[in-house]
């Protein structure tokens, strides 16, 4: 009798729980709290390729594999902790070139500063006197939507005179591109030099550019791309090490481009939130969207599911002006040392999350909340920093508010 | 743990298997061939004694005994809403083979098939000679005496399903080694002391350079080579030391340290030496009365990364587990006399970059958080049927907002 009632025991204990048991597992994130996943509307084949490139994205590499000798970070994940934007830990400093004749470093450890080494070997020491700039990593998620416009739609913008007198130029950053380069359709030829729209200053004119600039000058990793290691300042160039090149396949490298061609755009939070309707309506009203304009809609792209879609970046990709107060000195390309390509602002509001809990933002996270982002801007952003200024607290808060819900 | 060549050691451990099972088969039909040698469970047996103190079965007089444990379970598990479903492991099988050479003198060692024979390993081979109760020699492939787990970890003993996590990632459990060393103990009226102390190989490299992306001990266990030769010429030294009173409990403390890193090739420095060095304390005690079963562990790892390296590899981890085990039951079930039922609950964490960044002064964060609920029904003390619920917090390098696992496992484990 007692086995009986035993067995009663258990099998009434065990039966519910089995029924139940995913009701005990943790809850997946909303949607909009996280930046990972990739866009609606890709095919079976595709998002294998996105899965593949995922996982790329996230691997370590060690001295066995290819890591530096000297480097920033061992993946590209732990510069970009859940596709958002990275921590102070891993920003990285970019030298050597002080106005727009170019990097007179580049065969002498610049355009980056290779700052720790496998053990060893001795990292990268920063040249006395150089030029140089700190650059947190961003946030990767939405590049595909921004990868796809055309040249046109961003000259659209741009104002590099200033001829309607608005205060704000806008120009592009104009790049010899690598050897590897193939033009595509939307892109423009200007005597051999064509439009940056990825990075701080905009010196990336494809994801493929960036991605193999961040291999090589972050991880230390050489793809059939750039089959050199990075050159190390009055180092050995290139350094040596004994991992054969490439030390990554092309396969892999177009893998991570899928993936970052495809990463979802951050989606709004709480946008019925009153407090963020009215803020974004000051946002405008503060000229602030001239820069970071709103919305954008893609033209056709060879991936479908980015084809045709409106997105909301808050960007033009064009350099501007910040003043002196973020003037380091240090520039890329043809752009000037004051001038910033205009960031994103959509996925800000989720930066904490993947910056260990605050902000650090900026081109090198030194402000620790959006209103100190804000009180930097001056130059062709100073007309926007002014009116912002001018708000009452709670109007501020409220601006500061949509931008969170971004 | 020692990654044989898997079909040469198929042949011995098919040979082991067969030879067992017709001893088996004749035991069957004749009960006197064939006799249970069970493990000691008197109080003053110490953690650090538990590989040499397991349930044998012995055949007539014949000088060789074997033994072994078995573990299978299910398990379903999920993180932050993504689960793969459910699935059935069978973690390990082990077999265990003693054999008296002469008096004073003996062969034990323990054979593991992990993951359903995917991978062979010597957990430990190793040959005793006793002089005096204080003073013994010890060599072979040895269990590094570590903290308590290391030694005690045969899934039948414990009501958790997973080990801990702390004994397996900052202490690699089951971490052994080729090398010599001594040992003793000496046990007055309800107190008992006793030592291990052994030189093996150690450590190496991969250590801080593993696709972990984080200070890994247990990265050195890949290395095939480390039961041919040391990785740098140095030898790894551990130290154990534990006390048991009968009344109160067991208290050990060891300490593991040696150079991890080769700092010289071809008899040119490459390198400076660099440490690791464990620390570990572990206490088990019974509350009389309610018969509260308290076991824990603590280790601190410090280990010299170099400063130029990255700070994603850690030099300070710490982590520790505390189970507690209470019988509710116990009494004659489906048949089986002392049967036991008992709840279970075990906390544990583990920190693997102790530390702060450099560039903000911000907390270096890189842990885990867990908690398992558990359930057992033990028909004997040398078998156990558990169900746990697991959920565990882990947190990045930073910080940020924690991937949160959990499921439920269900399984069995069993001295054979």
């Amino acid at each position: 009798m007692k086995n009986g009632l035993l067995i009663v025991v258990i099998i009434g204990f065990t039966i519910p729980l089995l029924i139940s048991c995913e009701k005990f597992f943790p809850p997946a994130p909303a949607d909009d709290e996280v930046l990972d996943g990739f866009v609606e509307g890709l095919s079976s084949e595709q998002q294998a390729q996105f899965l593949a490139g995922d996982v790329a994205f996230n691997s370590v590499f060690t001295a066995e594999t290819g890591l530096g000798p000297s480097f920033v970070a061992t993946s590209c994940g732990s510069c970009h902790p859940g596709d958002g934007k990275g921590h102070p830990f891993t920003t990285l400093i970019r030298f050597g070139q002080g106005d727009t004749t170019g990097n007179s470093y580049l065969d002498n450890g610049g355009p980056q500063l290779q700052n720790r080494a496998i053990p060893a070997h001795s990292p990268e020491q920063l040249p006395p006197g150089v030029p140089f700039a700190k650059f947190t990593p961003p946030a990767n998620t939405g590049l595909g939507f921004l990868a796809a416009l055309t040249d046109a739609q961003i000259l659209a913008n741009a104002d590099p005179n200033d001829v309607n007198g608005d205060g704000i130029s806008g120009i592009p950053n104009y790049l010899t591109p690598p050897s590897y380069f193939q033009p595509q359709s939307y892109q423009q030829n200007f005597g051999g030099k064509y439009i940056g729209r990825f990075g701080k200053k905009a010196a990336a004119i494809t994801l493929l550019h960036q991605t193999v600039n961040a291999y090589v000058q972050d991880i230390g990793v050489t793809s059939e791309f750039a089959m050199s290691e990075p050159s190390i300042y009055n180092g050995t160039n290139p350094t040596p090490d004994n991992v054969p090149d490439p030390e990554v396949d092309g396969a892999t490298v177009q893998n991570v481009v899928f993936y970052l061609r495809t990463l979802k755009a951050p989606i709004q939070r709480s946008p019925d939130n009153a407090d963020a309707i009215a803020g974004k309506q000051l946002f405008l009203n503060a000229n602030c969207g001239k820069c970071h304009i709103p919305q954008w809609t893609t033209p056709q792209s060879d991936i479908a599911a980015l084809s045709n879609k409106t997105f909301y970046p808050y960007t033009d990709l064009l350099l501007h002006d910040m003043g002196s107060e973020l003037d380091d000195g240090y520039t890329e390309g043809s752009a000037k040392t004051s001038e910033w390509r205009t960031p994103p602002l959509w996925g800000i509001g989720l930066a904490k999350n993947s910056q260990g809990g605050q902000y650090f933002l900026l081109h090198d996270g030194r402000a620790i909340t959006i209103h100190d982002a804000i009180m930097v801007h001056g130059g062709e952003a100073a007309n926007s920093k002014n009116q912002y200024k001018q708000l009452s607290e709670t109007d501020k808060q409220r601006l500061i508010k949509f931008l969170e819900t971004r | 743990m020692y990654t044989y060549n898997w079909h040469s050691m198929k042949r011995i451990i098919l040979f082991s298997l067969t030879s067992f099972l017709s001893i088996h088969a004749l035991a069957q039909t004749d009960s006197s061939l064939f006799n249970r040698i069970p493990a000691d469970t008197s109080d003053l047996k110490l953690n650090m004694e538990a590989a040499y103190n397991r349930p044998f079965l012995q055949t007539g007089k014949l000088p060789v005994a074997i033994g072994g444990y078995v573990e299978a379970n299910s398990s379903y598990f999920g993180t932050d809403g993504v689960s793969e479903g459910p699935s059935f492991q069978i973690p390990r099988m082990t077999i265990f083979l003693s054999s008296s050479i002469k008096k004073g003198i003996k062969f034990l060692s323990e054979v593991e098939l992990e993951e359903g024979g995917k991978e062979i390993a010597i957990e430990f081979a190793s040959m005793d000679i006793e002089f005096h109760p204080l003073f013994n020699l010890r060599g072979g492939v040895v269990m590094n005496p570590i903290g308590a787990f290391n030694q005690n970890h045969d899934g039948p003993k414990w009501e958790f399903i997973s080990r801990p996590i702390s004994a397996t990632t900052i202490i690699p459990s089951t971490w052994s080694n080729v090398g010599f060393g001594i040992f003793g103990r000496y046990g007055h009226n309800n107190w008992v002391w006793a030592y291990e102390a052994y030189l093996t190989n150690g450590f190496d490299g991969k250590i801080i350079s593993n696709e972990e992306n984080r200070t890994w001990l247990p990265a050195s266990k890949d290395n095939p080579e480390r039961f041919q030769e040391s990785f740098n010429g140095v030898p790894l030294t551990t130290i154990k030391s534990a006390f048991r009173n009968r009344e109160i409990g067991e208290i050990g403390l060891s300490w593991m340290g040696g150079i991890y890193n080769k700092f010289e090739k071809d008899g040119v420095k490459i390198d400076t030496k660099r440490r690791v060095d464990v620390f570990a304390i572990d206490l088990n005690t019974t509350i009389p009365g309610s018969n509260t079963y308290c076991n824990g562990e603590w280790v601190w790892a410090i280990i010299d990364v170099p400063k130029t390296y990255s700070q994603q590899f850690g030099g300070k981890q710490r982590g520790g587990f505390l189970d507690i085990v209470q019988p509710v039951v116990q009494q004659e079930m489906f048949g089986w006399e002392k049967s036991t039922i008992n709840l279970a609950f075990r906390l544990e964490y583990s920190d693997y970059n102790v530390g702060t960044f450099k560039e903000t002064g911000g907390n270096i964060s890189d842990d885990i958080y867990a908690i398992v609920p558990g359930i057992s029904f033990r028909p004997s003390q040398q078998t156990v049927i558990r169900a746990n619920y697991r959920y565990l917090w882990e947190h990045d390098l930073l910080g940020n907002p924690p991937a949160l696992t959990a499921g439920f496992q269900f399984g069995f484990s069993t001295y054979f």
